[in-house]
């Protein structure tokens, strides 16, 4: 009986319409990435059974079961919660927090991006707001993640400190800068912080330990990459602590929900109000002034 | 033992001719062959190269000595093998 189906409240329920009647491609939940080998064997029995026997990747490191025919959908559910597969979500809220691997498994990661990933998902998914709201966790200036492209981006980083009776001056750090920030100067190295973009490659690259590195997070607001691109923009220094960090992101997300008219996105918002009073609350948020 | 400059060296290879991740690997490879303790110098090329192998030889547990500017758009590390 598709016509008296109510695609609104299955769409909150990431059950995607289909060009098809009377079937709906159904998004997964996927925090950061990555699924467990018994989730992926349950999704595999559920896209056969039910579907026509293949998923779809998104462009947001989640899956879709496509096929799925409506009246299948409650028995869909409770087969893929067996299995430990929750059910993602569409339209206007939180969406899928995604993530690379991070400091955990890749050599180049400065944060442990799964592991926020899971918190900012336990903190924020599925939470209705004016319009889509996306988060997006990468783990060092690579980018791999796209950090920028997110409502809410966020980016390991380190903040550097020279030691200099550890260095024997061997110049490495030198060219693993990608920015040009340090240089040689009498068997000397010399920091110029204005360039230095806190990818943490001199520590990754020193053989003797003389940069130390304090990781730390680059966050960025207001990203979008889809009908319109725009590349999300750093408001606050480097946030050392997590406190902080959910501070201006509780901030920011605030800021949203009392700001944007619905169906505009974060960075339609920022354009038509300037973005001067989302930058005062997230300085409030990181210096942590009670409003 | 070769000497070059400051530094004496036991064996050196040149990965000029290689493109990532291909650097890496030969360089690995002249560096499985040495025994504890030697100095291998490896010769490569400006740009990923030396932004790159440096920090995969320092991960894979190896002593980096120096790196030295050929003024000829390559660079010149040199490396002790450390066995785990």
């Amino acid at each position: 009986m598709a016509n008296t189906v109510d695609y609104a409240a299955l769409k909150k329920g990431g059950f995607m319409r289909q060009k098809q009647k009377g079937y709906g491609s159904l998004r997964l939940a996927v925090v950061g990435g990555n699924l467990t080998a018994e989730n992926i064997k349950t999704v595999a029995e559920v896209a056969e059974k039910y579907g026509k026997g293949y998923v779809h990747m998104t462009s947001r490191q989640g899956i879709e079961i496509p096929f799925i025919p409506v009246e299948d959908l409650d028995k869909v559910k409770e087969e893929l919660a067996a299995g430990g597969v929750k059910t993602g979500v569409c339209g206007p809220r939180v969406r899928t927090v995604t993530a690379c691997q991070g400091s955990e498994v890749c050599p180049s990661g400065c944060i442990d991006t799964y592991t926020l990933a899971k918190e900012l998902d336990a903190r924020y998914f599925g939470r209705e707001l004016p319009h889509k709201f996306k988060f997006g966790v990468t783990g060092c200036q690579n980018n791999c993640l796209k950090a920028e492209e997110n409502d809410v981006g966020i980016k390991g980083g380190m903040t550097i400190e020279y030691k200099e009776d550890a260095c024997i001056s061997c110049g490495v750090c030198v060219k693993a800068c990608r920015t040009e920030a340090l240089s040689m100067k009498d068997g000397k190295i010399v920091l110029d912080s204005q360039k230095c973009n806190n990818c943490g490659r001199c520590v990754k690259s020193c053989p003797t330990d003389a940069w130390v590195g304090e990781p730390g997070y680059l966050v960025s607001f207001g990203g979008t990459f889809g009908n319109f691109i725009y590349k999300g923009e750093e408001f606050v220094p480097i946030i050392r602590d997590k406190e902080t960090l959910f501070r201006v992101t509780d901030a920011a997300i605030e800021y949203f929900e009392e700001n944007a008219k619905p169906s505009e996105r974060f960075r339609k918002t920022l354009e038509r109000l300037g973005s001067e009073g989302l930058k005062e609350k997230l300085k409030a948020a990181y210096d942590n002034e009670n409003k | 033992m070769a000497e070059n400059n400051e530094i004496k060296f036991d064996d050196e290879v040149d990965i000029t001719d290689k493109v990532c991740p291909m650097t890496f690997v030969k360089a690995k490879v002249a560096i499985d062959e040495l025994d504890d303790g030697e100095i291998l110098a490896i010769r490569m090329n400006d740009g990923e190269p030396v932004q790159n192998v440096p920090r995969s030889m320092k991960e894979e547990g190896h002593q980096i000595l120096k790196l030295t500017d050929n003024e000829d758009g390559t660079y010149t590390l040199y490396v002790k093998k450390v066995e785990e």
